[in-house]
């Protein structure tokens, strides 16, 4: 078990770093200083309630670029995923501040890569992986997952020394609760014709929450978000091309292709309008009951039913596409596979056969972090568009 | 004078122009390596036909191919996914489903009424390409009609590595064994071949026709034909179908 970072510590590189980099170690560093704890996490199945329970900022450390790629593969194969390979590397670089003054990063065993990963990533970094169940289909699901819910509380509080009430638990869902509503209410803009958003920008803000260690200032940033977007709405500015063609981006998460394929759909004469990744409306539209009997249970249940593809069956995924699909009223849909993610790409022969029936024009586009594929991406993507035009 | 439209696919092996009419009859066609840079590539397209009198800045122009953002003198830019498929359809004057093996990419592109509808590109990899077939000829010391020539004498031989770096060692060993050239040359036409087909396999339809730089390959088209279990139908002109394509679009936008 690897040991604690202690507060005074910064990397051995730290004076290679750039500038923004050297800046926001500071940031992190000073908000440990003055008390703040912080714990890392990957996945929209870790819930975070508990987190916040326990008086601790809960920050995504998912790998988004290839920086750090080339040093996670000098223990990781190199035919892994791009997210996996650039968590560890960020880790083993100590490259990423979050990463660095987490005090505990919180894993689960969704994908195969990722739970053997966890365990790699043990020797650098306090981890604790939650152990979840592969399908919500059985009667036990539930329970075992709940179980789960008792042994991170209990792990939570030990290492923070915070004892977590259910009356934290449920502020902590109202909280939540308000980020989710702010959430799909962003989401909800872009259903307008044209949409109120560009979606280099609706994916830099979403990817710009997982790194807040305020969730109320962030929730309050986006509603101002939803406020001003109304407004411009309203007064028919159109802040994008009425002709765009309007995109559905579903599949693995789509962080770290903001570049390669958020702004190439741009310039290309798209504008998506519709983020249907594990980060999108999907999962922000389920709420927690903060008044529930057992708000331990409520809390389990309401993550378990988040569909991903390493769920089996995950049939909730295609269904809730094919519906936002028409309240997005989507000219098309791309689904972005990272190159080895097994499960998503398998389950596209599935998502492609659901968009053929109902005649949604629909392309898989499997890529990774690197640029060695723009050009092909470029042309995928582009003629896509000129096929939907 | 009567008004021209060019299209302009800058590949990554051969760069070719279409001059069209305004009844879109095709009135001249060209063909040069691309080299190292496209933009020369264009140029040289561009001084051949002012030698026919054909002044490319005069008349509205559709670039396409990997280089289209290259060609300075362009009036629109459009993949070539868009422009194989229209032009394959003007060629064949059907609809139906392209198979357009490149240089570096290998498409298929299902055409309903006349324009794309749906269709599958090859990843980041040389398998399945025509640049596949170039180093492995080049490998064996032979031309590309040369190895399909051969290939068509030999026996059944398999190169069971896709990947064309590693598929180029497989043909070493397989040299090294003292496997004679004919063997070998069926064995890496099977591969572009199967390669081809599984890529087919992702856009069903019918009827089959072939575009780009292997159009005048009998023996491929023979190939293709018995895997896929349908004819497969192809055209001396049918390496000119992007640009052909990308004159009919350049036609279309100028008249918009």
């Amino acid at each position: 078990m690897a040991g604690q970072t202690t507060i005074e510590q910064l990397p051995t590189t730290f004076e290679e770093f750039n500038e923004k980099r050297k800046k926001s170690f500071m940031k992190v560093k000073d908000y440990r200083e003055q008390g703040g704890h912080i714990v890392g996490f990957l996945c929209s199945y870790t819930p975070l309630e508990f987190i916040d329970a326990a008086g601790v900022a809960a920050v995504g450390l998912c790998g988004m670029s290839d920086e750090t790629i080339p040093a996670a593969e000098t223990v990781l194969p190199s035919n892994l995923c791009p997210l996996i390979k650039s968590t560890y590397g960020f880790a083993l670089t100590e490259k990423c501040p979050f990463t660095y003054f987490s005090e505990l990063i919180v894993g689960e065993t969704t994908c195969d890569g990722k739970k053997k990963m966890y365990e790699l990533l043990a020797d650098k970094k306090p981890v604790y992986v939650l152990q979840l169940p592969q399908g919500q289909g059985r009667a036990w699901a539930s329970d075992a997952w709940y179980e789960e819910m008792l042994l991170f509380k209990k792990k939570l509080e030990e290492t923070f020394g915070h004892t977590i009430t259910d009356d934290d638990l449920r502020q902590a869902a109202i909280n939540r609760n308000a980020l989710r509503r702010a959430l799909t209410d962003l989401y909800e803009v872009q259903a307008s014709m044209p949409p109120a958003l560009h979606g280099v920008e609706l994916m830099s803000t979403l990817l710009s929450g997982t790194f807040s260690f305020d969730i109320k200032a962030f929730t309050q940033q986006i509603n101002d978000r939803v406020q001003s977007c109304r407004r411009e709405l309203e007064k028919g500015t159109n802040a994008v091309d009425p002709s765009a063609k309007r995109i559905l981006l579903t599949g693995c998460p789509s962080g770290g292709l903001i570049k390669k394929v958020g702004e190439t759909i741009a310039r290309n004469g798209g504008v998506i309008v519709c983020l249907d990744d594990c980060t999108g409306e999907r999962t922000n539209r389920m709420l927690v009951d903060p008044e529930a009997d057992d708000i331990v249970r409520e809390i389990g249940d309401r993550y378990l039913r988040i569909n991903c593809s390493v769920m089996t069956p995950n049939d909730g995924r295609i269904e809730h596409t094919r519906e936002m699909v028409k309240k997005y009223h989507v000219d098309g849909v791309i689904d972005t596979v990272l190159t080895a993610c097994h499960t998503f790409n398998v389950e596209s022969a599935r998502m492609s056969a659901a968009m053929e029936r109902d005649n949604t024009p629909y392309m898989k586009l499997e890529t990774d972090y690197s640029q060695g594929d723009s050009a092909q991406i470029d042309t995928r993507i582009a003629a896509f568009i000129e096929t939907i035009s | 004078m009567e008004q021209h439209y060019m299209g302009i696919d800058v590949g990554s092996t051969a760069t070719k122009a279409v001059v069209i009419d305004d009844a879109k009859n095709i009135v001249a066609t060209k063909l040069c390596p691309t080299g190292f840079s496209g933009i020369d590539a264009a140029q040289r397209v561009a001084d051949s036909y002012a030698q026919d009198g054909i002044n490319v800045a005069d008349i509205p122009v559709a670039a396409t191919g990997y280089g289209r953002v290259s060609v300075p003198f362009a009036d629109h830019v459009i993949t070539e996914i868009t422009c194989h498929g229209r032009g394959a359809a003007a060629l064949f004057g059907a609809d139906g489903i392209v198979i357009d093996v490149g240089g570096q990419d290998t498409k298929i592109i299902q055409v309903c009424n006349g324009s794309v509808k749906k269709f599958a590109m090859n990843d980041k990899c040389a398998a399945g390409t025509g640049k596949f077939l170039e180093v492995m000829a080049n490998r064996m010391g032979v031309s590309q009609q040369n190895l399909s020539e051969l290939a068509r004498q030999g026996a059944p031989t398999t190169i069971s590595c896709t990947c064309t770096v590693f598929a180029e060692s497989e043909v070493i060993s397989l040299i090294g064994q003292g496997r004679n050239r004919a063997d070998i040359a069926q064995g890496v036409i099977e591969s572009v071949v199967v390669r081809v087909v599984s890529l087919a396999a992702q856009v069903p339809g019918s009827p089959y026709f072939l575009t780009g730089g292997l159009c005048e390959n009998e023996y491929i088209v023979e190939r293709l034909s018995a895997h896929l279990h349908q004819p497969v139908t192809t055209l001396p002109q049918a390496r000119y179908a992007g640009a052909l394509g990308a004159a009919l679009c350049a036609r279309d936008r100028s008249k918009r």
